[in-house]
């Protein structure tokens, strides 16, 4: 309702043509998407991870992913990044409906470079045998079929980009300092040239010290190279740098999703509220009581934060709230105004 | 004031012998923690944070080598402290919260089981409850903690539990006795941020309300500001700074401390504003370190700091290693909001 574009813009340098490539059909556009596990031990019982999610990332933008551990972000990811086949909806990549691709024939598709994701710990998803050179140009050998000297170069141009001297491309994960493991795991990404990369808290396992250096160089690459970013992190205040707007999982459903600077200063869900109020460094907080409620067959009814929410009433437990446009946000809350 | 502190450490330094020469992890490191204080030691990987709180509980890797210094709490030298004696003191009188509950619990035996092994462990400790049974004991030491219906929870395994719920256990487990310190040692590592601040509200609010000093050991320099009075910076096993805890945010003195804080995604930063620390911590197998271990990422370095080691002073408030400090500002009174 205050968003002053004056900050947001002051705060963040939009990539040139963001603006206006947003009004064109996005890049990705996930619409009504499902995923159900079954549980184990449970006849016909089955676990909403992603429970009718419908989001949007435009060329050159950069959305954040936010939300408690078992909320669902990270099986939103798999899916996104078609490591996941899902239970329903569509994946719509310019054009095409990734979902209808099953994961196992994905790997090999041309579309795989489109899309490529940077993993949370780059000290678990390098493979220790594997140099910096080789890890790097694994993808490219794959799915761009290049020959030995077609790739070398191009992992001298990438190291390059990411700011990795190329002495250090012939040495093993463990000869790294964790920053520049972090280097060679978006270095690996980037090789293919993709359009979109997911960051799946690229930056979690490093110290702040080296974290700043690496979201620099996450926000440099994406205004020189046009690149759009699916961000997933705990930490809100690393979100809020990186993105443009941002999304907020619950319990398997996006319940606000916004501009980042409006979302974070003035949240208008009550679960967006206490994340948000949980940012260490700041003012009171909101305490939530309760425990989250199952996953596994929830009410349909229901909103999923009744129980939790400090503000719950009645109509709360019998109908649950659909994400509805709030200003320049949405926000799945009966009480968001 | 005049109490003496419940914690003295002085001049305390460690080293590792390994394969790759001789680490000096610890050096001249100065702490004191009063009764009822909460005091954050933050630093990064490789501070030397965890292996100074390890050193003092006497559980250091057998590689470990103290080079010297004392380190006293109440009356026990806990440096020639027998093992036997150690061994009384640990989870009685100074307690610990390991970083992954998951991993520091064990995964075999019943959240019961694994309270009452401590609590009979210490039973004959003056001051253990002996009218009530060790299961009452457990019950109550999980209420403590705010675990709901603890009757039950009492059966349950580590992974039966969420990554909350067993870190509430390992409290449960280090409080049981009562002790007089408590060394927590990145509690919510791994954890959501709102299980986070719910965690570090309890871990606070029973030392507030049991007058237990506790030991927070931090990279998360806003956390700590959050929930400490007073907080140490370490760097490259140096203490380097040591302030009331609104006095440190308002007027950092340490070049690393500042660089710390502005390299920090806050409310207010923005991806230009970052500072990162330049460089990298040294590697404390060198032979030529330099006296001032953040002398070569260091912008205000002089020939001295390579020469002369910087002391902390440990008599004053607002203590800093450094030849050339920042400037006392204006405000170094207490900032008047908050």
């Amino acid at each position: 309702m205050h968003d002053t574009p004056a900050a947001v813009a002051a705060a963040r340098k939009l990539p040139a043509g963001a603006a206006a490539a947003a009004g064109a059909a996005p890049l990705l556009q996930v619409e009504a998407l499902h995923k159900r596990f079954p549980v184990a031990g449970r006849r016909g019982a089955k676990l909403h991870a992603v429970d009718d999610v419908s989001l949007h990332i435009g060329r050159g933008e950069s959305v954040g992913l936010v939300g408690e551990s078992g909320c669902g972000k990270s099986t939103l990811v798999r899916l996104l990044a078609r490591l996941l086949d899902p239970s329903g909806g569509r994946i719509v990549w310019a054009g095409d409906d990734l979902a209808e691709i099953r994961a196992e024939r994905f790997a090999r598709h041309p579309l795989r470079a489109d899309i490529q994701m940077v993993f949370q710990d780059p000290t678990d998803s390098l493979n220790p045998r594997f140099s910096a050179r080789d890890a790097i140009a694994e993808p490219l050998r794959l799915l761009k079929g290049l020959s030995a000297a077609e790739a070398a170069a191009r992992v001298d141009v990438v190291a390059q980009q990411v700011g990795l001297p190329l002495a250090l491309l012939p040495r093993y994960p463990h000869q790294l300092s964790g920053g520049q493991k972090a280097r060679v795991g978006i270095a690996r990404a980037l090789a293919v040239q993709p359009r979109l990369l997911i960051l799946d808290e690229p930056t979690a396992a490093l110290d702040v010290s080296v974290q700043a250096v690496v979201l620099q160089l996450l926000a440099e690459l994406r205004r020189e190279l046009g690149l759009s970013y699916l961000f997933v992190s705990h930490d809100l205040n690393v979100v809020r740098l990186l993105t443009d707007r941002v999304a907020v999982m619950y319990l398997g459903k996006i319940v606000e999703v916004g501009p980042s600077e409006a979302v974070f200063r003035a949240p208008r869900h009550p679960y967006t509220r206490a994340l948000v109020s949980a940012i260490p460094g700041q003012g009171p907080r909101i305490r939530l009581t309760g425990e989250v409620s199952s996953p596994i067959d929830p009410p349909a009814h229901a909103c999923r934060f009744h129980g939790r929410c400090p503000q719950g009433e009645d109509r709360c437990a019998r109908e649950a709230p659909l994400l509805r446009p709030v200003g320049s946000r949405e926000v799945a809350c009966h009480f968001a105004e | 004031m005049t109490q003496p502190p419940l914690l003295a450490v002085k001049d305390f330094g460690l080293e590792f012998r390994t394969r790759g020469g001789v680490v000096r992890a610890l050096e001249g490191i100065d702490l004191q923690l009063n009764k009822g204080e909460i005091v954050g030691l933050v630093g990064e990987s490789g501070s030397g944070k965890s292996v100074l709180s390890y050193a003092l509980l006497g559980i250091s890797d057998r590689a470990a080598r103290v080079t010297g210094g004392t380190a006293k709490f109440g009356g026990i030298d806990l440096l020639a402290a027998s093992e036997a004696e150690l061994a009384d003191l640990r989870g009685r009188e100074i307690s610990m919260i390991f970083q992954s509950p998951r991993t520091a619990l064990n995964p075999i035996r019943r959240v019961g089981d694994q309270l009452q092994d401590v609590l009979r462990r210490h039973a004959a400790a003056p001051g253990a409850d002996l009218s009530r049974s060790l299961k009452q004991r457990a019950v109550q030491a999980l209420r403590d903690v705010a675990i709901a219906d603890p009757e039950r929870r009492l059966a349950a395994y580590p992974f039966e539990m969420s990554g909350g719920m067993c870190q509430r256990v390992m409290i449960a487990l280090a409080l049981a006795c009562r002790p007089q310190l408590l060394i927590a040692d990145e509690p919510t590592t791994g954890l959501d941020v709102t299980t986070q601040a719910a965690v570090m509200d309890l871990i606070t609010g029973l030392a507030r309300e049991r007058h237990m000093a506790t030991l927070f050991i931090t990279h998360d320099l806003a956390l700590a500001a959050d929930h400490c009075d007073r907080i140490v910076v370490m760097h490259a096993g140096h203490a380097v700074e040591s302030a009331p805890t609104r006095t440190l945010f308002a007027t950092p003195r340490h070049p690393y401390t500042a660089r710390l804080m502005s390299s920090t995604p806050g409310e207010r930063s923005s991806i230009a504003s970052l500072e990162p620390v330049p460089g990298n911590l040294p590697d404390l197998k060198r032979d030529d370190l330099p006296a001032c271990r953040f002398a070569e990422r260091c912008e205000r370095v002089s020939e001295r700091c390579r020469r002369e080691p910087p002391r902390l002073a440990a008599d004053t408030a607002h203590a800093v290693a450094c030849w050339h400090p920042l400037h006392r500002a204006a405000a170094i009174e207490e900032p008047a909001d908050a």
